[in-house]
């Protein structure tokens, strides 16, 4: 680090330790005039003397101004910590932001800062607003991950539509997360409804790539080995064609084109079970 | 002639970096075809070779671009897709065209497949720089 620069980092480190109490009320006071979301005045007091604490020892590290909220873990852990608690409470990316950005007058307002040491304090602070909006991003993201799986957990359903006969009406696409909820759910239930016939209806699947296709037949063996029959409906002349011009093979596959059909066939094979499991082999 | 002869304009891009950037490019394809006019068999085709080309952009190549064109004639009106990205391209063309032959959990007839769905289909891959498949479908 350039001389310079050296002299600026301590003199911003010896007002920052020299005055931590009045950073923090500052800081505090500030936020309590915005009101932003509701948080004591204690508990905001201990949320930014965690953060100076880290920023001091943050600052004390061989990182760039502007690497030390990502580079310094604790610090960015800080951050990053208010930023989830204030979004759980309803706060905006904004209004996060703007707080951590607060904290820039709140420091330089106990020194008489030269241009070196407010263009720092001004990188740091820069970047740890940065932190607190990436983790706010980085959770509504996770809250969407959340709620989509179990939205495919909904809009899978099986449906027990007739003695010992199943239906799954899929609808959409069939991504490799979707055919493991699929798998799952069908499995469980050809176990709890002792079925013996399993139909995968495909209509509401509008492209039948070779996953997909990968997908249905992994899901009609998994059905095989629970001792069940499967049946795909939904298997227009369009699909067909267009799953034999892949060079897949469904001839092993009992295909119907619509689910009507697909339902007398399962009826016919749980009729059929039923003859072969009264009458005695021989 | 290849393809990069024929003149043509670029309707839209899709950027292929996440599982849910293959169903916008499976849309975007399917709204093209379909403001074109291909019929639903033909939309069906372009659609479902495009899943292929996209998907493999994304597990093999590492992602990249989709890139929808209006082929302009002279000769002939066709709806043309790019698809590339810059992974570690392909060692053996001739090879991953084969049916059944994947260097992945795959069934290995993306590719293949997508060839025999479309009119025209050009692979052009560098090993290292990265894999281009352009696939055309006449119009008129
Ligand atoms: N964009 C790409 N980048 C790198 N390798 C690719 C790309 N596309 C296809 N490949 C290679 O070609 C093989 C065959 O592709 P494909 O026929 O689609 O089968 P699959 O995707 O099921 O493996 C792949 O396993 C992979 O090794
Ligand atoms: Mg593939």
């Amino acid at each position: 680090m350039p001389g310079d620069r050296q002299a600026a980092r301590e003199a911003v480190m010896r007002a920052i330790a020299g005055n931590r109490g009045r950073i923090a009320s500052t800081w505090v006071d500030t936020q309590l005039a915005r009101a932003t979301p509701a948080i004591g005045g204690e508990e905001l007091g201990e949320e930014v003397q965690a953060i100076i604490s880290c920023l001091l020892e943050g600052l004390g590290r061989d990182l760039p101004d502007d690497r030390v909220a990502t580079g310094h873990a604790p610090l960015r852990e800080a951050v990053a910590d208010l930023s989830r608690r204030w979004a759980r409470l309803g706060a905006s990316p904004t209004a996060i932001a703007t707080a951590v950005f607060s904290l820039k007058p709140a420091i330089l307002g106990c020194m008489a800062p030269q241009a070196e040491e407010a263009l720092l304090v001004g990188r740091l602070i820069d970047a740890a607003a940065l932190v607190s909006f990436q983790t706010y991003v980085d959770s509504r993201e996770e809250i969407i991950q959340r709620q989509n799986r179990q939205l495919l957990e909904i809009s899978t359903p099986v449906v027990h539509l007739w003695h010992r006969v199943l239906a799954v009406p899929l609808i959409g696409t069939l991504d490799s997360a979707r055919a493991q909820i699929v798998m799952e759910s069908l499995l469980q239930a050809i176990q709890d409804h002792q079925a013996a016939v399993a139909i995968i209806d495909i209509t509401g699947v509008p492209t039948v790539d070779t996953v997909v296709a990968q997908h249905l037949m992994q899901t009609v063996t998994a059905t095989r080995l629970m001792g069940a029959d499967c049946v795909l409906s939904g298997i227009s002349p369009r699909i067909a064609q267009m799953v034999a011009q892949l060079g897949i093979d469904l001839s092993e596959i009992t295909t119907r084109s619509s689910l009507a059909d697909a339902l007398t066939e399962a009826m016919r094979l749980v009729q059929e079970e039923g003859r072969t499991e009264r009458t005695p082999a021989g | 002639m290849t393809h990069s002869d024929l003149s043509s304009t670029s309707l839209q891009t899709v950027p292929i970096h996440t599982e849910e950037d293959l169903l916008t490019a499976r849309h975007a394809v399917r709204a093209a075809a379909l403001a074109e006019g291909l019929g639903l068999v033909a939309q069906t085709k372009l659609v479902t070779a495009a899943s292929e080309l996209v998907r493999n952009c994304y597990v093999h190549g590492g992602g990249g671009v989709l890139r929808i064109e209006r082929v302009l004639p002279p000769p002939r009106r066709g709806l043309r897709i790019v698809v590339a990205d810059q992974g570690p391209g392909i060692e053996d063309p001739d090879a991953a065209l084969a049916d059944g032959y994947s260097t992945g959990p795959g069934l290995g007839h993306g590719l293949g497949g997508a060839r025999r769905l479309v009119d025209e289909f050009e692979l052009r891959s560098e090993p290292g720089r990265g894999t281009t498949v352009v696939i055309t479908r006449w119009t008129a």
